[in-house]
């Protein structure tokens, strides 16, 4: 070996050494602000929350579980914004954090941290352009994921972003949140007008109208067909040229676009010709502009109560796996309640100037997100504390949070953007095989869903957990066995590295005992030992969900 | 009152007791000895992916300009022609009802795709389970210790149970009549057990902190069946080595082969659905050289299978469903290629009390203008999907709540008479 790899290896074994003993001295990647600036705390808001839902506690004759621990806290936080549990370094540094406000202030840290950004950006881009493979060269959706990666990094408006989603003109690689259009356009050339009706209101307003395409909605009836035509017609003279998306004549004597719905039984030249309308408010729409960039104002507008909840819905989604209203992208109308949480949420985001940053944080403040799930005895006891959010929801992970767990347990430092570009490539490629095996939660990725043996079996015996749980060469594994102080650290380490939390005194005796008799066995028993606790712990349930 | 009928379903309580349970064999020996219409129905899926040509398989038309350079060949049913690219079908028509008049407006793949496999147009709020999802969700599985559905399909998504739930999603094999991924324990048995002492102590300590929850994640049951799975006799079925090489070559040398062989052995243990792909038919480039080449693939593969269903007595129980995502267009573009065409396509169904000998629809010899017009006799792909549900004793008529609280048939029409008997 050479004496410079020699000295790479004694600097990476150096920083080892202080993340894996517990003293930690290690400076954290994640260096969290020293305190909340005060415009920024958002004491008032959580606080109106929790009084909203302590009153739904009481109505609903629930009691609430008790606070979940700072270290599951900790989990979830990273689940919801990273798509991986924490790596022990990150756990070690907020275990040693003790000035106020730390969860907020680590929270907003992990929100500067590149990982959120491309993270909730691969999960945003599926309510935008679903998960199928889109029109051949007309549809990006790297460009389109990148961008949304630059806007959050930049804490934009979602209001902003939404508008440019709608109303973009050119092509899908020099202005990418025009893919949001291009992956409607189908085979014919044509854009399907009615797709992109139907994902904008899902999208934006959190209504599903889709059905009164063909006919006024069965299950809610305010929504008729012809609002979801007139909502079509925005789109109506959308078209992809080799220019890119466009609303307007590509030549003198091409005729204008409009949006035609054809009649039961197909005669093309029977086809009516549809004007763009919306189904409530047609003061919020401006008096000039392009059809897509007026639509736009309209579902931006900010006495637009639809826009503000759709998107607080999916964001509490985000975090706890799980919508406050499900689906995710069904609401009530606002009007006909009096204000629930969404409208809290909402309103604090509107007033911090619509980023979504302000939802993330409050969602991680609040009382729900930190409570324990729930742990009664009585099934029914536990049912109605966790529909009433008065517990912490217990939901599978998705496919991309198992393997990006996986991943990150299976080494003892974060794997982010100052990881090794060996070790960033080799994450990015075993998330995309391990999904592909095990099966993409497709766009509804918010609906519960239950396992299957071929998931069960990839996790048991497949190549992910056994390279990643292996003792060897700077592998997480080997690298607790070798610079762990003694039994009980090599233990702890490990079930923080996978679990997020400590041994129980049983789990300490029994691995215990177990690293000892390997001890007296000899060479390699005691890496063998040390295997299975990694293989045990990626395959137990509490790895398995988020709690 | 009703004669008192004993049928084998009135036995089963009785013969669980320890007394009378001598009645029954094992229920895997007796469900591989059954045979013939007493046998639990299966359906087999040949999805022949990218859009199969109906003109150059079931629905050639010789000497036209839509024909091509494919001619055609007599069969066993009287003035029943089909592609002479499939010669060996051609002996195995008499066990089959050919469709040439399957019609769509989905002329996407990943669209016509989920059309056909569910038998309703896809919709962006909601996911249509398979239709081999809905067969494996509402038939038992009786001993079974694999997995109900099988996909041999290394190339394509995995069939998804929708919104009944991943619990219906198939098994799929990469490569039929070798090992298969991930059913062995990657460490000796020794530490094997401690593993799983390791996982057993895990669970536990998670249960008692969530007692009412641990319930619901069900880990500890998944784990179980794929514990189980790992050591089962069953996983034979997956191996082809029991097989005569006679009849292994009769299937011919290629994954499709293979896999349409392994399906006949997985459906002899009591699988109740497998698909097999024979990928490789969107031929927009040498449409004709490129059937030739499929052709040569699905033709021992296809015929063997019948030929061998039908040998074992296991034809009547079992239907074989051959489709695609759509047709491909009686024009032939300048590259000699053959694009997208739902308008009408074919199939082939053979078994599981589906006409035999039979040909229902008809298509236009000559190249229709931009808006054809529907072919003689259409069949409609959810009306496919709904006979073959009500074949396998499943109602199709039957609704469920969806997770959005939508009621939803399991077939978006009727069985119809015109297709069976």
């Amino acid at each position: 070996m050479k004496l410079r790899q020699l000295l790479v290896l004694a600097v990476l074994g150096l920083l080892m050494v202080a993340v894996v003993q517990t003293s930690g001295r290690v400076d954290p990647v994640l260096a969290p602000p020293a305190q909340v600036v005060a415009t920024d705390r958002l004491d008032t808001a959580v606080a109106q929350l929790d009084a909203w839902f302590a009153v739904k506690w009481q109505a609903d004759g629930v009691s609430p579980t008790a606070p979940a621990s700072d270290l599951a806290v900790f989990r979830r936080v990273s689940l919801a914004l990273f798509g991986c549990g924490p790596s022990l370094e990150d756990l070690r540094a907020f275990q040693q954090d003790t000035q106020p406000d730390r969860l907020d202030r680590w929270v907003q840290q992990m929100l500067r941290d590149p990982r959120s950004a491309g993270y909730l950006a691969r999960r945003l881009g599926r309510s935008l352009a679903g998960v199928e493979q889109g029109p051949f060269i007309l549809f990006r959706r790297d460009q389109l994921t990148d961008w949304l990666e630059a806007q959050l990094i930049q804490d934009a408006s979602w209001s902003d972003m939404t508008r440019q989603l709608i109303a973009s003109e050119g092509l899908w690689t020099d202005s990418p949140a025009s893919n949001f259009i291009t992956v409607a356009r189908m085979e014919n050339e044509d854009i399907d007008e009615n797709k992109l009706a139907g994902r904008t209101v899902r999208t934006f307003l959190g209504q599903r109208i889709d059905c009164a395409q063909c006919h006024d909605h069965f299950l809610d009836t305010r929504w008729k067909q012809r609002h979801f035509e007139g909502l079509a017609a925005w789109f109506g003279q959308t078209q992809v040229t080799l220019g890119g998306v466009t609303d307007y004549a590509t030549s003198p004597d091409q005729p204008p676009l409009e949006y035609r719905v054809v009649p039961p039984g197909g005669d093309a030249a029977a086809a009516r010709i549809v004007a763009p309308e919306v189904p409530f408010h047609p003061e919020w729409l401006p008096e000039a502009g392009g059809r897509r960039a007026r639509l736009a104002a309209w579902v931006t507008h900010p006495d637009n109560r639809r826009f503000e909840r759709a998107i607080a819905n999916r964001i509490w989604g985000l975090m706890f796996g799980r919508p406050l209203h499900e689906p995710v992208d069904d609401l009530p109308h606002p009007e006909d309640k009096p204000d629930d949480a969404l409208d809290l949420l909402g309103r604090e985001f509107r007033a911090r100037g619509d980023r979504l940053s302000t939802l993330i944080r409050m969602i991680a403040l609040s009382a729900p997100f930190q409570r324990a799930t729930a742990a009664a005895d009585d099934p029914v006891i536990s049912a109605r504390q966790t529909a009433a959010w008065a517990a912490f929801p217990l939901v599978r992970l998705r496919p991309e949070q198992v393997i990006g767990s996986i991943f990150q347990a299976g080494r003892v430092r974060s794997v982010d953007q100052n990881s090794h570009p060996l070790i960033r490539l080799t994450r990015m490629t075993s998330e995309n095989e391990f999904i592909e095996e095990y099966g993409d939660a497709g766009e509804d990725e918010l609906i519960p869903q239950s396992g299957t043996i071929s998931q069960m079996l990839l996790k048991m015996n497949g190549r992910f957990s056994r390279e990643l749980g292996k003792v060897d060469l700077l592998t997480g594994p080997a690298q607790v066995l070798a610079l762990s102080p003694d039994d009980s650290a090599i233990i702890e380490n490990s079930f923080l590295m996978c679990l997020s939390r400590h041994p129980e005194p049983p789990e300490l005796l029994h691995f215990q005992k177990q690293l000892q008799e390997a001890r007296q066995a000899g060479d390699g028993q005691r890496e063998a030992v040390v295997e299975d606790l990694f293989w045990a712990l990626f395959n137990s349930p509490e790895f398995a969900w988020n709690h | 009152m009703e004669p008192l009928m004993l049928s084998r379903r009135s036995l089963l309580p009785l013969a669980a007791t320890p007394a009378l349970s001598f009645l029954l064999p094992p229920l895997t020996a007796r469900a591989a000895a059954l045979r013939g219409p007493e046998r639990a129905r299966s359906l087999i899926v040949l999805w022949m992916n990218g859009g199969m040509s109906q003109l150059e398989t079931w629905d050639p038309h010789p000497g036209t300009a839509a024909g091509g350079d494919t001619q055609d060949v007599a069969t066993t049913v009287p003035d029943l022609r089909i592609s002479s690219l499939l010669p060996q079908m051609a002996e195995q028509m008499h066990h089959c009802l050919t469709i040439r008049s399957v019609i769509s407006k989905e002329g996407d793949h990943e669209r016509g795709s989920a059309f056909v496999r569910s038998g309703y147009r896809p919709e962006p709020t909601l996911k249509y389970p398979t239709l081999g999802a809905v067969v494996v969700s509402q038939l038992k599985a009786g001993q079974l210790e694999i997995p109900p559905y099988i996909s041999v399909s290394p190339h394509i998504a995995v069939p998804e149970g929708g919104y009944l739930g991943n619990a219906w999603n198939a098994f799929r094999i990469h490569h039929p009549g070798r090992e298969i991924s991930n059913l062995e324990a990657p460490v000796p048995a020794a530490r094997q057990t401690r593993r799983l002492d390791n996982l057993q102590l895990l669970s536990r300590t998670f249960a008692a902190a969530h007692p009412a929850a641990a319930n619901q994640t069900l880990h500890d049951d998944l784990t179980q069946k794929a514990l189980r799975m790992m050591q089962s006799e069953q996983l034979k079925a997956f191996r082809l080595d029991e097989e005569p090489e006679m009849l292994r070559k009769a299937y011919g040398d290629s994954d499709f082969g293979r896999g349409c062989l392994v399906a006949r052995r997985l459906v002899e243990t009591g699988v109740r659905v497998v698909e097999v792909t024979l990928p490789g038919f969107d031929t927009h480039i040498s449409n004709h050289e490129g059937h030739i080449t499929q052709c040569r693939i699905l033709d021992p593969a296809m015929s063997s299978l019948i030929h061998d269903l039908q040998q074992r007595d296991l034809l009547q129980s079992t239907i074989v469903l051959c489709i695609s995502e759509f047709g491909r267009t009686p024009a032939i573009n300048p590259a000699a290629g053959r694009d997208h065409w739902p308008a009408w396509f074919s199939c082939v169904i053979a078994g599981g009390g589906f006409r035999r000998s039979a040909v229902i629809g008809s298509t236009p010899a000559e190249i229709p203008s931009a808006d054809p017009p529907p072919p003689a006799d259409p069949v409609s792909v959810p009306e496919i999907c709904a006979t073959i549900l009500d074949q396998l004793g499943i109602d199709s008529a039957q609704e469920v709540t969806t997770p959005v609280g939508r009621p939803i048939r399991f077939a978006d029409a009727s069985p119809s008479p015109r297709l069976v008997g």
